[in-house]
């Protein structure tokens, strides 16, 4: 297989970046989870209109 | 610990579509090494080797990306950022952000492979002229100032319109980067459509196709996680407001008793 560094580099690159943000993106959710009551840990609980201008 | 954290983003559905997305990414790992043939032609006079070789297997990669990271998201950052500034609800406001930051990810992510990407099969790793490569370098460095404005304005309301007009105005980058390579052709490495026009052999088209819905799958199924992770932050603050509004209430009651 010719150019295999790059390949490497390439994909290597990109599924590491992806997987480190999918990663913060958990952790950061869980931390903010834990300052927020269960009722009210899914976006579908509250009303669109709370935070009306 | 991994379980625990995914737990409070996901749900049965957002899990079925990452594991879906995961086999996807599998798979098409699976045709972009190994069931597709390396790119490489016969010179028409010479008769020596010419093409990508084996470079050509980060177009899998770098492709779909490029559809969804510079297109895509900040498209739907845009829909959702007039959503915003039209209704006022933050069920907009968080969605434009997810879509951008998964955008700004993408869109990073493209120019770094198209980089890489370019050393073997354009003997370059950058092009400062190439108006392809710039368009699509302003609509990421005007992606990144999105986000750091999310961070500098103190007020939610200010920051969530200020916010939606950075990304109305970063849309206005989409049709340049789009039409770049017909507008000034001769100032570009990149081709013109070759998707569009089926100039690709079946299994090549297959496999890039096949990239393009994984990815797809991909941008939905981050958006979703940090869309709810954008929500949670959000009812922490209400919480946190909440809680400092309680405190003084108390502090005045005690007050009150103190004088009474």
């Amino acid at each position: 297989m010719t150019h295999l560094g790059y390949l490497i580099a390439g994909w290597g690159i990109t599924l590491v970046v992806i997987l480190a943000y999918l990663v913060s993106v958990f952790r950061r959710a869980r931390s903010v989870a834990s300052r927020v009551p269960s009722g009210r840990q899914r976006w579908m609980t509250s009303s669109e209109n709370e935070i009306r201008d | 610990m991994f379980k625990q954290n995914q737990g409070v983003t996901s749900s049965p559905k957002s899990r079925l579509l990452g594991f879906t997305t995961l086999l996807g990414l599998v798979t098409l790992f699976v045709f972009a090494f190994f069931l597709t043939d390396p790119d490489v032609r016969l010179h028409p006079t010479t008769g020596e080797e010419i093409g990508q070789f084996d470079a050509v297997r980060l177009l899998y990669l770098h492709v779909p990306m490029a559809i969804i990271g510079p297109y895509l998201a900040p498209l739907v950052g845009a829909v959702a950022s007039i959503g915003y500034l039209v209704k006022r609800t933050p069920w907009w406001d968080v969605t434009a952000h997810a879509a951008i930051e998964v955008g700004a990810i993408f869109c990073g992510l493209v120019l770094v492979q198209g980089s890489i990407w370019g050393r073997p099969v354009w003997n370059t790793w950058w092009e400062w002229g190439d108006v392809r490569i710039m368009t699509t370098l302003i609509l990421f460095l005007m992606l990144l100032g999105y986000l750091a404005l999310r961070r500098v304005v103190a007020d939610e309301h200010k920051q969530a319109r200020r916010s939606a007009i950075v990304a109305l105005v970063a849309a206005v980058n989409l049709p340049i980067i789009n039409r770049s390579v017909e507008w000034w052709e001769s100032r570009t490495l990149h081709q013109k459509s070759t998707l569009s026009e089926l100039k690709i052999e079946d299994l090549t088209f297959f496999t890039l196709m096949m990239g393009i819905v994984v990815f797809l799958m991909l941008f939905t199924w981050l958006v979703l996680h940090r869309f709810r992770l954008g929500w949670l932050e959000k009812e922490s603050l209400k919480q946190e407001s909440l809680t400092a509004l309680e405190e003084r209430r108390a502090e005045a009651a005690i007050n009150e008793e103190g004088r009474s």
